[in-house]
């Protein structure tokens, strides 16, 4: 009965009246329906793709811009962040390289490159591999002496690895702020590191001792060194607490910009 | 199917409610409602995502092989939801930044998959549409009433803005903490289930019916 019917209709017609459960058909509607699909979400992902590259650099910028105090709410990002000087940092030696273009280089890029990143054995900020270079954003005063450095950490929290920068005043010691940008820590504890108030107390806390010991802690109990050296930590939020006392102390240590703030404290930027 | 399609729309507000009657979407109900805002703007997400998802499963529906069935359904539903979340990354940076994984985990919401295997696979589109806005917006409700009281209380502020000025911050309040963790969306919504079936009585009968027919936990 079924092929009767079937002679006077067009090979479509014929299709769409074949039972959905023959094999044939569900290979059919199987493969059409991913190749559609992925088409769909392909397009619109190209499509979106660089108005969504321009929310992230605009929210980067907008983060160097808070870290170091001038960012004030609706001003015009990319306007405001063309004060900073960005400058492309070879960490080991902390010199300036010019191997690379400071407004494009990608530091994130650069980490998962083999040629351009070192795998950590002792890594206690836990990201695995670091790279060579990292882009730093230098302020200076009108007459062209420095003013501050904004120097990119990141590191892992509980459950995500936190993005951010650090700002210090020009002698390379003194905190001017600290500010992630991004991170997927627990709202209401560990995301509790965007707290304007929790933020604030990074301001004027100092790195290192005068014997020149990095001495900076995230910790409940005010550590030996003093006052100056103790952010208190969040409540609630321990392991969050932890990863970024970690992450810290790691890219101030040796392996992170010791030579560049060493470089820094000599007058030689 | 007597239902016209204002019931459609209006059923599962209160009455056939996919939270409090049909107990579904509990999981994501808890991760999200810490914040009104990102309540809001998931409400927004997965209502779009049900209701098209249920209209495009619909016009497919005498098509799509009964062994292939559920599959087909991820595919449309994954679809649109990461279509979902590219734009909200595109055009709402900030909050598409504070819903992270969640957008991502609407594909997993039991109440998606429940309107199109329950209904969009035995309805017109038109309805199943109607039908799966109805479901969204009915979702969404809940996470609303939920996160005002999670943040109102837990953080003392209504979508960011200070209601009850927090000890903290130099203010009087001592915000409940436990309200910001996921667990006490739980309390909440279990009291909010004994409340609308202690208002509604026979949503208590209907109870067992309904959990014979939805597939979920």
């Amino acid at each position: 009965m079924p092929d009767a019917s079937n002679e006077n209709k067009g090979a479509i017609a014929r299709f769409l009246a074949a039972p959905p459960d023959s094999v044939g058909k569900t290979v059919f509607i199987a493969v059409t329906l991913c190749l559609v699909a992925s088409m769909v979400v392909s397009a619109v992902s190209v499509a979106l793709r660089p108005l969504q590259e321009q929310n992230k650099l605009k929210d980067k910028q907008a983060n160097v811009l808070q870290v170091a105090g001038l960012y004030e709410p609706g001003m015009d990002v990319l306007e405001g962040f063309s004060v900073f000087e960005p400058q492309v940092l070879e960490l080991a030696t902390g010199e300036f390289s010019d191997a690379f273009d400071a407004a494009t280089f990608d530091d994130r890029a650069a980490a998962s490159d083999p040629e351009l990143s070192v795998a950590l054995s002792d890594d206690p900020a836990g990201i695995g591999r670091q790279s060579k270079f990292v882009t730093v954003y230098l302020l200076r005063n009108d007459d062209g002496s420095l003013d501050k450095v904004i120097l990119p950490i990141h590191g892992y929290g509980l459950w995500s690895t936190l993005y951010g920068f650090i700002a210090l005043e020009e002698n390379g010691n003194d905190i001017f702020g600290l500010q992630f940008y991004s991170h997927a820590e627990t709202p209401g504890l560990g995301a509790e590191v965007d707290n304007p108030r929790w933020k604030s107390m990074w301001n004027g806390k100092k790195l290192a001792d005068d014997a020149g010991d990095l001495q900076i802690t995230v910790a409940k109990a005010v550590p030996p060194a003093g006052q100056d050296f103790h952010v208190d930590a969040l409540a609630g939020a321990t392991l969050t607490s932890v990863g970024v006392d970690n992450l810290v102390r790691f890219w101030m240590g040796e392996a992170g910009f010791a030579p560049f703030l060493e470089n820094l404290k000599a007058g030689e930027i | 199917m007597a239902q016209t399609k204002r019931d459609l729309l209006i059923d599962p507000l209160v009455d056939n409610n996919p939270i409090t009657l049909q107990v579904l979407g509990i999981c994501s109900a808890l991760a999200v409602t810490s914040s009104l805002q990102v309540a809001f703007v998931m409400a927004l997400a997965v209502t779009s995502v049900t209701a098209f998802s249920s209209m495009f499963i619909s016009v497919l529906r005498n098509q799509i092989p009964g062994s292939i069935r559920i599959i087909v359904q991820m595919v449309i539903i994954a679809s649109l939801v990461i279509i979902v979340d590219q734009v909200l990354k595109a055009y709402a940076y900030d909050v598409s930044k504070t819903l992270s994984v969640f957008v991502g985990l609407i594909i997993t919401n039991c109440i998606v998959m429940g309107r199109a295997e329950a209904f969009a696979m035995k309805n017109t589109p038109i309805d199943s549409f109607i039908d799966g806005a109805g479901n969204g917006i009915g979702y969404g409700a809940l996470l609303l009433v939920v996160g005002f009281i999670r943040e109102l209380f837990g953080a003392g502020s209504l979508f960011g803005i200070t209601i009850l000025p927090t000890v903290n911050n130099g203010g009087w309040y001592v915000p409940n903490g436990m309200l910001l963790l996921p667990p006490s969306a739980f309390f909440i919504i279990g009291l909010l289930i004994w409340a609308v079936r202690a208002w509604k009585p026979e949503q208590v009968e209907e109870r067992e019916y309904k959990i014979q027919v939805v597939e979920g936990h």
